[in-house]
């Protein structure tokens, strides 16, 4: 018993000190709120890293600036994490909505309250943000079946493998379905999804492969699922599906991009960087200042390109420390 | 004879104030950790006691406060209901269905809000029904309704999120009744007739006795599975009230993600709370203290900016501390 006395103790000291600690900073000036999901999958993950990043960079350039990062596992407990950020009386919010409907009234509230908002990635049905930035998701469809078709050279069979259900992931396959539609010569064998999880891709590959004899590409939206499907077709021992295409860019597919790998030769931009952007452009709202060498100070959208990268361009992409 | 009642006398005091003693250890243990608590988020964050954060704590626990209210009664009677996360989804897209197919105005609200009570005590039948006719273990049957709840939900959903059409759902609960929010007072009036029920009823007494002792309480004439059936429906209740505070609080319910591991969170308050998973004894106002308790750290570890990585260890922690103060007092 002594022990867990000890044990409970120890636990208490550490987080009363890591608590002083932080409560410690002096008084800054502006105080920025950023609110974002919680790791569930690679890009994810990326987020808070490019997040945490950005934060470290600015307190480098920035000194009159804090911020807050918090991360939450559901909508719901992101609607708490939001309320308790402007009970710290932030100015600005950056927010990464889990699910944009879910978290509508919250950021309504914060929008009201006159704090900056920067909305980034997933778009609320009614507009209550001063900027908003995404990745081109309908973009990363469209380039996705360009770049497969002209791999395929016009002829052969796709399975597709999606994400999670929500409005991103319907907007990458229809673009990329309305895509593979001009190619006569090009099937969708089938679409199913697997939550943006390696694990889920792993089986739901290993199901394709039983189900179709000769599939010539996989196309898949995320570089994370894509490390499954390699999985499933190495255990497999098939070789008759000579093209895969991931997307968003991680680290490790760059790497195999790099390295010439003969199936895995391209992915396509969905950077999770773009809280970092988003970050940026609440410091530069809150200020008042141009956006890099625009003559404007604050745009209300903005949309990062889908990019092809592929061994041409890789090295300019390749962020071996990033989490993502 | 006089010697005897002598005796007696003198016994009565002490076995008293061994009652007393008792009583106040391991019952108040839950109440002094939640006392420590405040103390320690009162010092370590500035912005902890003022009023709307407190409103916003309460109204944050008050969706699995209820919930862990009707699991309090099951976990008593020996039960354990594991689908209650995914059911509050389902009735929470069954309830936004209604309501949009309904319109607008006051009375489409009254029976969307009727609707998710009588859903949430039907699918919790449903749950009874399996245990007590089915003659499967809560723990497995609960199981596999979660999955089969998440997915009906999923599936009438078509994965979407759903708004609310109706133009004064959100108020019931987004509203303030003299300064406290309404699912506040929802999960506060829901405890005192929780109490009530438990303390003072024929069937509060029927349930201890199941969960201490299923074949003793057959022997004295009650009649088991159907105190353990009721049982199932009044957490089946409560979460159809649970659902219908967080999807009007949102105004919509996202089916994928609504009431996840809110299982857990709730059966972290009862048993916080001092009731024993082993059944037969527990309170209702201990299980308030447990979904207090969780709420108020969740929101201290956010107001003083521990690493998100780390908040859910710390979480277990308090939980493991909680449950290990009670089983040492307990013995």
């Amino acid at each position: 018993m002594n022990l867990f006395k000890k044990m409970g103790k120890l636990a208490l000291g550490a987080i009363l000190l890591t608590t002083f600690a932080s409560q410690s900073a002096i008084a800054a000036k502006y105080k920025v709120g950023v609110s974002v999901p919680s790791a569930d999958h690679g890009w994810t993950a990326g987020l808070l890293w490019w997040a945490n990043k950005a934060v470290a960079d600015f307190k480098k350039s920035d000194d009159d600036v804090e911020f807050y990062v918090v991360a939450a596992s559901s909508g719901s407990k992101q609607v708490g994490d939001v309320e308790d950020l402007m009970i710290r009386g932030i100015d600005a919010l950056v927010i990464l909505p889990l699910n944009p409907a879910t978290l509508q009234n919250v950021i309504n509230e914060a929008y009201d309250s006159d704090i900056y908002t920067v909305v980034v990635d997933r778009e609320l049905e009614t507009p209550s943000q001063n900027v908003f930035i995404a990745g081109d998701n309908a973009g990363l469809g469209t380039v996705s079946g360009k770049w497969l078709a002209k791999e395929l050279k016009e002829k052969g069979n796709i399975v597709v493998i999606e994400g999670m259900p929500i409005p991103i992931n319907k907007q990458r396959v229809d673009a990329f379905d309305a895509e593979i539609a001009k190619h006569k010569g090009i099937k969708i064998l089938d679409s199913q999804t697997a939550d943006w999880s390696t694990q889920k891709a792993l089986a739901v590959m290993e199901n394709f492969l039983q189900k179709h004899p000769k599939i010539d590409a996989v196309w898949c939206q995320d570089d994370d699922m894509l490390k499954g499907v390699l999985q499933a077709i190495k255990e497999s021992g098939r070789t008759d599906i000579k093209t895969v295409l991931g997307g968003a860019g991680s680290k490790d597919i760059y790497k195999m991009i790099k390295d010439n790998n003969p199936v895995v030769r391209a992915s396509v931009t969905y950077p999770p960087s773009m809280v970092a952007s988003g970050i940026a452009l609440a410091v530069a709202g809150l200020k008042n200042e141009k956006v890099g060498k625009m003559y404007h100070t604050s745009p209300s959208r903005v949309i990062l390109a889908a990019e092809l990268v592929d061994k041409h361009n890789v090295d300019a992409f390749y962020t071996p420390e990033s989490a993502y | 004879m006089t010697n005897k009642i002598v005796s007696e006398t003198a016994i009565q005091p002490s076995a008293l104030s061994r009652w007393i003693k008792s009583i106040s250890l391991t019952s108040m243990a839950p109440l002094i950790a939640l006392i420590v608590l405040l103390i320690l988020s009162a010092m370590v964050s500035d912005h902890f006691l003022i009023p709307r954060n407190l409103t916003n704590v309460l109204r944050q626990v008050s969706y699995t406060g209820i919930i862990a209210l009707g699991m309090t009664f099951l976990i008593i009677a020996g039960g354990i209901d594991l689908s209650v996360g995914s059911m509050l989804a389902l009735v929470g897209v069954l309830v936004i269905m209604i309501l949009n197919h309904l319109g607008d105005g006051w009375m489409a609200v009254m029976i969307a809000i009727s609707a998710a009570m009588a859903l949430g005590a039907f699918f919790g039948a449903i749950n009874g029904w399996l245990t007590t006719k089915g003659k499967i273990t809560a723990f497995v049957a609960t199981l596999a309704t979660m999955s089969i709840f998440r997915s009906f939900t999923l599936y009438i959903s078509d994965a979407g999120e759903m708004v609310s059409r109706n133009n004064l759902y959100s108020d019931v609960g987004t509203g303030y009744f003299l300064g406290l929010p309404v699912p506040v007072w929802v999960f506060l009036i829901l405890a005192i007739i929780g109490h009530i029920l438990l303390r003072h009823t024929a069937y509060g007494r029927h349930l201890c006795a199941v969960g201490s002792n299923p074949k003793v309480a057959s022997y004295s004439a009650i009649n088991v599975s159907k105190v353990y059936f009721l049982s199932f429906i009044i957490l089946g209740f409560t979460v159809g009230i649970s659902a219908v505070m967080l999807s009007s609080r949102l105004n919509s319910i996202s089916p994928g993600d609504a009431g996840l591991f809110y299982e857990l969170d709730a059966i972290a308050a009862v048993v916080i709370g001092g009731t024993a998973l082993s059944g037969g004894k527990g309170t209702i106002w201990g299980t308030v203290i447990g979904a207090i308790i969780l709420g108020i750290i969740n929101n201290m570890l956010n107001l003083s900016g521990v690493s998100p990585y780390l908040q859910g260890a710390v979480k277990g922690f308090v939980i493991l501390i909680a449950v290990l103060m009670q089983y040492k007092r307990a013995q």
